[in-house]
Order: C-alpha cells, then sequence, then structure tokens
C-alpha cells in the first residue's frame, strides 16, 4: 500500500516540478520581452523616438543584457509601463563621493551630474563622464574620453542580489545552527534535515579525503559558506523573475572574488613542503631545473593559474548556460518577427528545449558547486599536505 | 568585454560582504552545527559500542547461568545419588540390626531352649533316679529278704562287673 502511496507522491512531485519549470519559461518570455527599453541601441532608440516603425529584435544584445550587471533591477514590461527598481548609484570621482539613485538615469536616456551610461561599444553600460557636446548634439550618451573614469562602487543589479542570498544564507544557517543546539543528539528535523546531508557530503567526501581527517576541519567553515554560495546563486540564477534573475555566479567579478578567497587560503596556509615542492620539484631530472629553471616556472605559473582556472569554469559553465536558454527564447521573437504563426509554432519547440536546457542547469548548478569546492579543497589539502 | 572585465564595485561589495558572512556563519552557524554534529557523531558511536559491549556481557550472562545452571544440575545428581547411598545404607544397615537381632534372640532362644532341655533333662533324670531308686528300693527291699539270693545277686554282679 505504501508503495503505491509513494509511487502516488511522486508523480505529483515531478507534475509540481514540472508545472514550475513551465511557469518560469513563460516568465522568461515575458521578461525577455524585446520591447523593453533597454534593449535599444543607439540607432534603435533614433527609431523609436521618431515612431515610425516598430525596432527589430536584436537577440544579441537582449542576451548579453540579461546576463550582464546592471545599475537597475528591471522586472518586466506590460505595455509601456516598465516596472524597474532603481538602485543606488556610488560613485568615485575627482576624490568626491557622488551618491544618487540610478533612476535619474532614466532607463540610461539621460545623463545625470554630468554621468551617465554610456553607450559605445567599448565602454557599454559602464558610467561615465558624459561627452557633452555629443550628448547635446545628437542625444547619445558617450565616454568623455578627456576625463578620466570615475570608480563606480554602485550596489548594482548583481550587488543586490549577492546580498539577499548572503543575508537569505546567513538568516537559514544561523537559524539552523539554533536547531542543532536546542536539538542536542536527536535526530535531524524539519529543513536541518534537508541540509544535513549536503553539510556531511562536503564534509565527508569533500574536505576529508582532500585536506585528510587532520587538519580539514580547520577549512570547514570556507567550504561549506562557498558551497551553499554558489549551488544558492546557481539555483536564484534559473530563476528568470524577481528575485531571481541576476546572473551571480555567471559574472567574472564574483567568480574571481571567490578564486582569490580560495588563493589566498591556499597561500596562507601552505608550509615549507608546499612552497619547496614549487621550487624544487622532486622526481624532476636535474637539468630542468638547472640552469634553466623550467619546472619551478611552470609549477610557479600553476599556482595562479589555478585560481585563474576556478574563476573560467563557473562563470563560462553558468553564463554559458543561461546563453543557451536565452537563445531557445529568442528563437520565438526571431521567427514571431518573419511571422506570427511560425513564432507561435516554434515556441513549441523553444519551450521543450528550454525545459531540457533548465533540467541540465539544475545538474550543473550542483556539479559546478561541487567541483569549485572539491578543487578548492584539494589545493588546501596540497598546500598542507606532509612530507611522505 | 563587459561579460569578461570584471568591476572594481562588484569586486569591492563581493569581497566585503562574502568575507563579512564567511566570519558570520563560521562563529554563529558552522561551529555551533560542526560541534553538534561531531557530538552525535560521537554519542551514536558510544552507544553502539556500549550495545556491543552489553550483548558481550549478555553473552557471558547466559554462559555463566547455563554453568550455574549445570553446577546446580551436577550437585542435584550428587545429592540424589548420595541420597540413595545413604538410603541403601541405612536399609542394609537396618536389614544387618535386623539380622543380627533376629540372630542373637532365635540363639538366646536356643540357648534358653538348651536351658530349659537341660534343666528338664536334669530334672527328668532326678525324676528317675528317684524312680529308679525307689524301685530299686522296693526291689531290693523284696528280693534281698532271703540271704540267698542277696548272694547270688553279689556273684552275679561281680561276673558282670568283670565281663565289662
Amino acid at each position: 500500500m505504501s508503495k503505491h502511496f509513494y509511487k502516488k507522491s511522486g508523480f505529483l512531485k515531478n507534475f509540481l516540478l514540472l508545472s514550475g519549470i513551465v511557469i518560469i519559461l513563460v516568465f522568461q518570455v515575458l521578461a525577455s520581452n524585446p520591447q523593453h527599453p533597454e534593449s535599444t541601441s543607439p540607432e534603435q532608440a533614433a527609431s523609436h523616438e521618431t515612431g515610425a516603425h516598430k525596432e527589430k529584435f536584436n537577440a544579441g544584445n537582449m542576451i548579453i543584457e540579461h546576463i550582464v550587471d546592471n545599475h537597475e533591477w528591471h522586472i518586466l514590461n506590460v505595455g509601456d509601463f516598465s516596472l524597474t527598481i532603481p538602485l543606488p548609484v556610488i560613485l568615485w570621482f575627482d576624490g568626491k563621493l557622488h551618491t544618487f539613485m540610478s533612476s535619474n538615469f532614466h532607463h540610461g536616456h539621460q545623463q545625470y551630474q554630468g554621468f551617465g551610461i554610456s553607450e559605445e561599444k567599448e565602454n557599454k553600460g559602464k558610467i561615465v563622464r558624459v561627452n557633452q557636446e555629443k550628448y547635446l548634439a545628437e542625444g547619445v550618451i558617450e565616454c568623455d574620453k578627456t576625463q578620466e573614469m570615475p570608480l563606480d562602487f554602485s550596489i548594482t543589479k548583481i550587488v543586490l542580489a549577492i546580498f539577499m542570498s548572503l543575508a537569505l544564507m546567513t538568516w537559514l544557517f544561523i537559524s539552523i545552527a539554533r536547531t542543532y543546539t536546542k536539538r542536542q543528539g536527536q535526530a535531524p528535523k524539519g529543513i536541518q534535515s534537508i541540509l544535513e546531508p549536503i553539510i556531511l557530503f562536503i564534509r565527508d567526501d569533500i574536505a576529508k579525503p582532500s585536506i585528510g581527517a587532520k587538519k580539514y576541519e580547520k577549512y570547514m567553515p570556507f567550504l561549506l559558506t562557498l558551497f551553499f554560495f554558489i549551488f544558492l546563486n546557481n539555483l536564484i540564477g534559473l530563476v528568470p523573475f524577481f528575485p531571481g534573475g541576476a546572473n551571480v555566479t555567471g559574472n567574472i567579478a564574483v567568480t574571481m572574488v571567490l578564486a582569490l578567497f580560495t588563493f589566498v587560503i591556499t597561500t596562507f596556509s601552505a608550509n615549507k613542503q608546499y612552497w619547496v615542492h614549487i621550487i624544487n620539484a622532486p622526481g624532476v631530472p636535474w637539468w630542468l631545473k638547472f640552469p634553466v629553471p623550467l619546472m619551478p616556472i611552470v609549477e610557479l605559473i600553476g599556482v595562479f593559474t589555478k585560481p585563474f582556472v576556478l574563476m573560467v569554469r563557473l562563470f563560462a559553465n553558468i553564463t554559458a548556460g543561461h546563453i543557451i536558454v536565452l537563445g531557445f527564447v529568442s528563437l520565438i521573437f526571431i521567427f514571431g518577427e518573419m511571422n506570427l504563426a511560425l513564432g507561435y509554432g516554434i515556441s513549441v519547440l523553444s519551450i521543450a528545449f528550454s525545459i531540457f536546457m533548465d533540467f541540465l542547469e539544475l545538474l550543473v548548478a550542483f556539479i559546478q558547486a561541487y567541483v569549485f569546492t572539491l578543487l578548492s579543497a584539494l589545493y588546501f589539502g596540497m598546500a598542507t599536505e606532509e612530507h611522505h | 568585454m563587459e561579460l569578461v572585465s570584471p568591476g572594481i564595485g562588484l569586486i569591492f561589495w563581493m569581497t566585503l560582504a562574502f568575507g563579512l558572512v564567511l566570519w558570520l556563519l563560521s562563529k554563529f552557524a558552522w561551529k555551533p552545527i560542526m560541534k553538534s554534529l561531531h557530538e552525535r557523531e560521537t554519542s551514536i558511536d558510544n552507544a553502539l559500542h556500549e550495545a556491543d559491549k552489553a550483548r558481550e556481557e549478555m553473552k557471558h550472562l547466559i554462559f555463566s547461568n547455563e554453568q550455574l545452571l549445570n553446577q546446580a544440575k551436577e550437585e542435584r545428581d550428587e545429592i540424589l545419588k548420595k541420597g540413595r547411598e545413604i538410603k541403601e545404607k541405612l536399609i542394609e544397615d537396618a536389614k544387618q540390626k535386623a539380622n543380627e537381632e533376629a540372630a542373637r534372640i532365635v540363639e538366646s532362644a536356643k540357648e534358653s531352649i538348651q536351658n530349659e532341655k537341660m534343666a528338664a533333662m536334669v530334672d527328668l533324670k532326678n525324676q528317675i533316679a528317684k524312680l529308679s531308686i525307689e524301685i530299686a528300693e522296693k526291689l531290693l527291699g523284696h528280693e534281698l529278704s532271703d540271704p540267698k539270693r542277696q548272694k547270688e545277686l553279689v556273684d552275679h554282679l561281680i561276673k558282670e562287673a568283670k565281663l565289662n
């Protein structure tokens, strides 16, 4: 009887998951509506102003806009109304701090206090000092080459997403820690029992075998925080509507900071053995080390390539996944522009492929978090390995 | 280019926020979680170990119980055996005693019979003697009234005596 029950609930779960993904995809299509003002390139903006004909859908622009950071958080468009969360802009320029809300830019169409979001190819999306002549003449915001670039410390879309996910993690794990201390020695309960297997997996299958049973404890807080940060943001990144939609782990700056943390911890916990291994690798013929120190150079480069590869791998995997899903969604609009019926027809195929990709991305979300954590643990293990 | 060029603001905020959360979680979340996980594991380990020990003790207890039972059985057998022996001995003794008593009684009976017999014999002898004497007296009184007859008798007796 119980067997029948499980079958039934399994079906229900699958159904819920599938319908959830379909809803997500519908939002994806809505959110990537090509008519929102963000996607206007200079010439498109001009045509938009004249109102002579409908702007043309540019899939490349749309995809890139959904992947990169932004100074405002665009949620959705309904007709002419666009729901956008303005975010604080914080600039360091000419020895002074300038702070204002990004709504002053009017979605990038206007300048404010001499700053504007560049529309040129090379600095696209960045806040620059506006070339006033060009702006007044053509209404185009371009970088003023005579002035230096302001340092941009704005709370952008991705920064806000980072804050939100970190706040969620802090709340989640501190409340779980409280449950652990309250229910000392008892079986896990509620959300604790969902996360405990993952915590144990990181401890027993990542940290212990990679670092060793004696020293792993010191690195557990970092590995756990790292894993859950990547995993959580990978998952949130798959949700196309607010509060998801920010491509946190597919941003090179974020993965760079994570890789730098690993690099710094590896370097600072390295023992003598580690440095000896770099300078004088054992088991290598002497003529590879002297007079030309070929091996030491290779080893030294390896020290820096390891975190570099960590950075690129996570960034590329997550970004690539997003690009593919957005590409499938773009197909609907590309074909829709040719012929409305063709657009509807292709949407079936597009959504089917997107569902497949979303499932794949769920897997990738876990695998990438696992790989990043595992490799970090392996590097810590190498740095603290004892002579044998 | 924007895609692969990390922005300074993002690096700054990410480092700050991630570092802060790393510190916060290390102190207030991971430490107690890892600690209680470890404690639970050791307590489970201990419990299993103790269960093992208890099982071992149980085995030992059962073994010693069996031993005790066997010993008790042996003792019972021993006691029963002894009891039987004592019983047999008692019966044997009683028999022997009875036999002895009977023999003694028989002996004494025999003795008393003998005595009685002897007494009776003596009595009989005396009676016979007395009777014979009386008879002899009467006979003598009758025979020896004539001297000739006296002489003949004496001769005859002498003759008889010589023949013996």
